[in-house]
């Protein structure tokens, strides 16, 4: 046997297939039709960003406390700047700031905990936040103990009103969710009859008939002399018509998991509530986690529809400064920074469901 | 070790808690009467509360005057009409919205959803472009933007941006020639009802003929030029009775035409923008579900590549779009709801909103409200789904 011990020379990878010429052609101009599209598609780009980027960054105007100081060549960030503690806190008097802010930085702290994979004892933080933060979160937003001075509800708004509305409605609609699910799948006609009526009932109106009802209806339905928050009607509502969806998507996760996995458990002689507890529900849950990320990104959109009942959401908050007569057409400007944020809270959220998807997907993967 | 036999004397019952059809059965009581206390609360409190107000049930207040206007009508309305009218008045813009909405929606959609699959980079790439963008940002605040901040800053009557001389936009809306029939006009929608017919019953032969005897005819475009070139020819040989009314400048407002109000189009714009990123995605995800050793074997069969995609890809592809597809549509006709926040005269808006306002009557007024939005979501979760079981894989 002949061996050649010498190596052959590496050589360059052949002309026209590596390199940014080699890469216009493979993915841009790769045939007529293609590069017709790619020049249409530059030039639907170079009318969209230019002006765009001349509107928002190169003619803006940053500085300053009025309209006065508002060239109108580009958009006027002084609006914004001028209202911005408002579309944060809504019209929570100013000398108590610190308390949302505080309620905000425990949040974010709560969130960064659950969401970075590193950091341990998530189920006791879990648990706390569950269990201790809403309490804490009530009592320093409420006021009224400990020498808080009150802040009634209807000056809360802005971002800080639209976090705690898809807080609550999403922290609410699990429970409720994962009991209809439950009940759709039962054994049980008249169960599961109960739980097909109110999930399709829910799910076939839209969120604004619901806040309609909650506002108009809710105090028919009461006792006269129990007069409940317009903040807590809405929030009964929006949990009530979150859980109907919260439901259907856990009930997709139920489907998903092998009959055997339950008849298993019963053979060990578990009982049911212990079966869905500790072998269903952790891995239809878990399995399901992108759909009720999913879920809770439309709440979050879905609470601008409290404005309409008169609640001032982010959304709400901003329109309402539009119709300042102080600040006449600025829209575009509101308009924007209120998509801004809004997006960025959507988007990350999606990211974040995307990662869990591929995490959670290794299991399968063979 | 000793193991405790567990045998039971024959006819010996377990206590009836131990048995599991009698304690579903205890539990469903149990429910029942729950929920039946629970509602008999509601109505005890809700009766009490109306009487305490005044306020007399029924659904006679349909048939009072309205005494309102509505700025948008398909049918004949005026202020003369019963609340009942308006009803009918709001549900009719409703439909009209939502349809023309799933129309526009369904169509950027797969354009987009299919741009987001385009082997070329830059296309690829402002399909995902355009669909993040949208799908994150919530529909009421689009549906704002379109209207206070495009719709509202157009120019008044007299500096409309005029398209050729017939289209014109302002502030007012957008004005179209309006289409006056003349005589004989009737014609042309019977032929269009014909050539229907004809391509229908062209593509069924074609279809047999095919499974008969493998030749197949391109009926689809044969159909294409029968639907549209027929009524045409006949268009023509009646000597188009067709004449068009221009909007015209009269004064300070424009005369004559259709009128598309604003707040109509900000609605549709809006809700055909936001529903399209998400049938975007809905397309793709479809499409990327079909096994690529499927296109593989079906070009391994040297079919063309159009039959590949229509008879290969696309119906299965269709299978994993439609309940999603379904679910969108329905997302937009309940979304078109959000009208009442501009003021475009829908169900909710013109209902629940002025007529509840005006007649106090909120449980009638909402009920009714409700009952039309289930009642159309059932019926389009029932169209899909016999449309979906049509073509869900059968298997074993």
């Amino acid at each position: 046997m002949i061996h050649n011990k010498d190596t052959i020379p590496q050589h360059p990878a052949p002309k026209g297939t590596i390199g940014p010429i080699a890469w216009l052609r493979g993915n841009l101009f790769n045939g007529p039709v293609n590069s017709i599209f790619t020049l249409l598609g530059l030039y639907v780009l170079y009318l969209l960003v230019v002006p765009t980027i001349q509107w928002a960054f190169i003619d803006a105007d940053w500085v300053g406390s009025s309209r006065e100081d508002c060239s109108r060549a580009g958009a006027c960030w002084v609006f914004i700047n001028a209202r911005f503690s408002q579309f944060m806190y809504g019209l929570y008097p100013s000398s108590e700031y610190w308390r949302p802010n505080i309620v905000f930085a425990m949040f974010a702290a709560i969130i960064a905990w659950m969401v970075i994979p590193r950091l341990p004892f998530k189920r006791w933080v879990a648990l706390l936040a569950l269990l201790v933060f809403p309490v804490i979160a009530y009592v320093l937003l409420h006021g009224g103990y400990f020498d808080l001075p009150r802040v009634s509800t209807h000056r809360w708004g802005g971002l800080m009103l639209t976090l705690l509305l898809a807080t609550v409605g999403m922290v609410g609609a699990l429970p409720i969710g994962i009991v209809l699910a439950l009940g759709r799948r039962s054994n049980m006609p008249i169960v599961k009859t109960f739980c097909v009526i109110f999930i399709e009932f829910w799910r076939g109106v839209p969120l604004i008939t619901i806040l309609f009802m909650a506002s108009v209806m809710l105090p028919l339905f009461l006792p006269s002399e129990i007069s409940v928050d317009r903040l807590v009607r809405a929030l009964i509502g929006l949990t009530l018509f979150q859980s109907a969806y919260m439901a259907e998507v856990i009930r997709g996760g139920l489907q998903a998991i092998p009959k055997g996995q339950d008849e298993a458990a019963a053979a060990l002689g578990m009982t049911y509530w212990k079966r869905m507890g500790l072998i269903v529900m952790p891995q239809a849950l878990k399995m399901m986690i992108p759909g009720i990320v999913n879920t809770f990104i439309s709440l979050f959109k879905d609470t601008t529809l409290v404005m309409i009942i008169g609640l001032f959401d982010l959304l709400g908050i901003v329109q309402a400064a539009l119709s300042d007569s102080n600040w006449l057409g600025f829209s575009l400007e509101g308009y924007v920074f209120a998509a801004f944020v809004f997006w960025i809270f959507c988007f990350s959220m999606s990211r974040y469901s995307q990662y869990l998807e591929r995490k959670l997907n290794t299991g399968h993967q063979r | 070790m000793s193991v405790r036999p567990n045998i039971r004397p024959v006819g010996h019952k377990p206590p009836f808690w131990r048995d599991r059809a009698k304690r579903a059965l205890i539990f469903q009581i149990i429910l029942v009467a729950v929920v039946a206390a629970f509602l008999a609360y509601i109505i005890h409190n809700t009766q009490a509360n109306l009487n305490a107000r005044g306020i007399t049930t029924g659904f006679g207040f349909l048939s009072n005057t309205a005494g309102f206007g509505i700025v948008q009508s398909l049918i004949d309305y005026s202020s003369q009409s019963s609340y009942g009218r308006t009803f009918v008045v709001g549900l009719i813009n409703t439909l009209l919205v939502g349809g023309l909405g799933v129309i526009a929606a369904s169509i950027i959609g797969f354009t987009v959803g299919i741009a987001r699959l385009s082997p070329n980079w830059l296309i690829a790439r402002l399909a995902n472009a355009y669909i993040e963008t949208f799908r994150n940002i919530p529909v009421l605040l689009q549906i704002f933007f379109w209207y206070f901040a495009v719709l509202r800053t157009l120019p008044g009557a007299r500096d409309s941006m005029a398209f050729g001389e017939a289209f014109f936009l302002n502030v007012r809306g957008l004005y179209l020639p309006q289409p006056l029939f003349e005589s004989g006009f009737g014609l042309i929608p019977a032929t269009f009802v014909v050539a229907i017919i004809a391509s229908i019953a062209l593509i069924i032969w074609n279809r047999r003929r095919h499974e008969a005897t493998g030749k197949r005819l391109p009926a689809g475009l044969i159909s294409l030029v029968i639907i549209f070139g027929l009524p045409l020819l006949v268009l023509i040989a009646t000597g188009v009775p067709v004449t068009w009314e221009m909007p015209e400048l009269r004064g300070f407002n424009f005369r004559g035409g259709i009128t598309i109000i604003p707040e109509f189009l900000a609605l549709w714009l809006a809700l055909s923008i936001y529903t399209a990123s998400f049938i975007a995605e809905i397309v793709r995800s479809g499409i990327q579900a079909i096994p690529h050793g499927q296109t593989e074997a079906a070009q391994a069969l040297s079919l063309p590549r159009k039959l590949v995609l229509r008879l290969v890809v696309i119906p299965q592809a269709m299978r994993v779009i439609i309940p999603p597809l379904t679910s969108q549509y329905l997302n937009l006709i309940k979304n078109s709801s959000l009208a009442t926040a501009i003021g475009y005269p829908d169900l909710v808006s013109v209902f629940a909103g002025t007529t509840l306002n005006q007649t106090g009557q909120a449980i009638e007024v909402i009920a009714m409200t409700m009952a039309v939005y289930l009642v159309i979501s059932l019926l389009v979760s029932m169209f899909m789904n016999w449309f979906n079981a049509r073509v869900a894989l059968v298997e074993r």
